[in-house]
């Protein structure tokens, strides 16, 4: 499923003097079986961007197409609840979500509310926690026993059994540890790979963001700063440092020693592995220094 | 929906009004609450609305926005309207229609006080809009501090207040955070019948209540690390001051006062 905004903008609390333009001109476009990171600094509207994917909230000018439907700022839009079903959003510390007896029940929620008999759900129940990478015997336990990083886990299932094409997801990550942070993104690797979910991804890591993605947003100050694959992005490093933003540790390191020996290597690498390889390469080449 | 609502909200501007000292505005407040009593004819209630539109002028409050933030007051007033104006049975018919007679005193009766109730709400609403919560709960404490030798718990009542006061905000926020995760999972608040509706609050209240539980363990918690004893010998970092234009505002009330019991009938 595919979504567009055309010069989308929202503004909070409008026609009162707490007005407060959070997003405009936003012109972005998410492909079926994509995986698109947004990422800027914090207060540059990307939670407020993320609100419209599922029609939360209603453009305040400008229109958003999700699949086939138009929400636009001037009509009230009625059929929603499709739209609600096929993008999941799991929102920034999603834990606080959690209501249910039960972490069977409180999976189940999400899809016996979209019209999926109980068994069904059920089943779908067993299925989504193992793929969040818990136990089966979990199910029968409170969600207010579990650890942070379990409630976590049990609140992204909750999203994803309700059988998503999109899964939207505001910083999935923060707060967890660094293994559970991997087996996580993995995850979400894996659901775009092996089921074709297309995964937006709000992150604060670059390295994730470059990793990972194959679309990325940059949002300065409520708006499109720049778009672009992790290339497109991470070739000029200096500009998004500039902007007050990160960029990934390889792509640092090899600023840093480009730096230092006063020649270009190659262009930025994305991942280790790359940073390891384009390095070789270049003093294969007879660059000694 | 929540976002218009201006009830107990601050809107830090520049102004004569912000500028006065809490303790004045509560002191001006009370005594108008009292005053306003005293209207009882064309002239006082002409008074009345001439005193609190020139104090929303002197807040410089757009007016517009006072009363579209109200606007949900709307229904409360044409309800006390019509109950006076069916419900009094004095003074001469003048309306009659089917069944259902007016008297004059009805008329009367309906436009003063739902007006009084009007002028009351917009006074009030005008203390909370320009005085920032810390600054109203100091001016309690400070007025109710003779009570202290009663053993009434002045400085207990003032930081329960002002502690509710500073979570109003955040409850709101994260009420509408809750609302929207729900939301994302499908539950719709308003449609269905009655029951499911009913029912749809539950996944709303249950992760409220833990949040505000547990944000009122931190917060105790982090009073005491800070060495938070209660109120006995804690001096005040932010001190109030009385200024010549708090001792006028108050006389000005006397003296609106003092007009209304000369002119009223
Ligand atoms: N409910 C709201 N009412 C009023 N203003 C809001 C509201 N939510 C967000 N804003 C404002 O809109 C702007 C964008 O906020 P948003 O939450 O979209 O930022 P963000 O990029 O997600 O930040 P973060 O990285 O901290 O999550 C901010 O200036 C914020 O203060
Ligand atoms: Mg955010």
């Amino acid at each position: 499923m595919e979504i567009t905004t055309k010069n989308l903008a929202y503004t909070y609390q409008a026609n009162t003097p707490f007005e407060h333009r959070a997003i405009y001109d936003i012109n972005v476009s998410i492909a079926s079986n994509s995986y698109t990171a947004i990422i800027g600094h914090t207060g540059s509207g990307k939670s407020t961007l993320l609100q419209h994917l599922n029609g939360l909230l209603q453009p305040t000018a400008g229109e958003i197409q999700i699949g086939d439907t138009i929400i636009s700022s001037e009509k009230k839009q009625k059929k929603l609840r499709e739209i609600r079903r096929r993008v999941g959003i799991v929102f920034q510390f999603p834990e606080h979500q959690l209501f249910e007896e039960t972490v069977e029940k409180d999976i189940c929620f999400g899809p016996m509310n979209f019209g999926v008999p109980m068994e069904e759900a059920k089943k779908k129940a067993k299925e989504v926690i193992l793929q969040v990478g818990l136990s089966e015997d979990i199910l029968e336990k409170s969600p207010f026993d579990l650890s942070g990083g379990q409630m976590r886990r049990v609140a992204i299932a909750g999203v994803l059994a309700m059988n998503p094409n999109v899964l939207v997801l505001d910083e999935p990550t923060a707060g967890l540890d660094p293994r559970g942070r991997t087996e996580i993104m993995t995850m979400f690797d894996k659901l775009r790979k092996e089921q074709g979910i297309s995964i937006v991804l709000v992150t604060h890591s670059m390295e994730d963001a470059s990793l990972y993605a194959d679309h990325i947003i940059v949002m300065h100050k409520g708006t499109v700063y720049k778009q672009g694959t992790p290339h497109d992005i991470f070739s000029n490093p200096k500009e998004l440092i500039d902007l007050g933003l990160d960029v990934p540790e390889t792509v640092r390191f090899q600023l840093k020693l480009e730096e230092k020996i006063g020649k270009r290597i190659a262009d930025p690498s994305l991942s280790l592995q790359d940073l390891v390889k384009n390095i070789q390469h270049f003093f294969e080449r007879g660059n000694g220094l | 929906m929540m976002e218009k609502m201006i009830f107990g909200r601050y809107l830090p501007m520049e102004s004569f009004v912000h500028r006065m000292d809490p303790r004045a505005k509560l002191v001006v407040i009370t005594l108008f609450i009292g005053v306003i009593f005293l209207a009882n004819n064309l002239l006082t209630y002409g008074i009345l609305v001439l005193f609190t539109f020139a104090s929303i002028f002197a807040s410089k409050i757009p007016i517009k926005f006072l009363l579209n933030g109200l606007s949900f007051l709307f229904w409360i007033i044409l309800f006390t309207f019509f109950l006076h104006i069916f419900f009094t049975r004095e003074g001469d018919v003048i309306f009659t229609f089917g069944w259902i007679k007016i008297y004059e005193h009805g008329l009367q009766q309906a436009i003063f006080i739902s007006l009084r109730f009007f002028l009351l709400v917009l006074i009030t609403s005008l203390l909370t809009l320009t005085t920032s919560p810390i600054d109203i709960t100091d001016g309690m404490e400070s007025l109710l501090n003779p009570l202290k030798k009663l053993r009434f718990p002045v400085h207990e009542l003032a930081l329960m207040m002002s502690i509710a006061l500073r979570f109003i905000p955040t409850l709101m926020d994260e009420t509408d955070k809750i609302l929207k995760a729900q939301m994302a999972r499908g539950v719709n608040f308003s449609e269905g019948s009655l029951k499911k509706r009913a029912q749809s609050v539950v996944p709303l209240l249950i992760p409220l209540f833990i949040s505000a539980f547990k944000r009122a363990e931190e917060l105790a918690i982090a009073m005491e690390a800070r060495g938070y004893r209660g109120g006995e010998g804690r001096t005040k970092y932010r001190l109030l001051k009385w200024k010549g234009m708090d001792t006028l505002a108050a006389l000005l009330v006397i003296l609106l006062g003092g007009l209304l019991y000369v002119f009223r009938s």
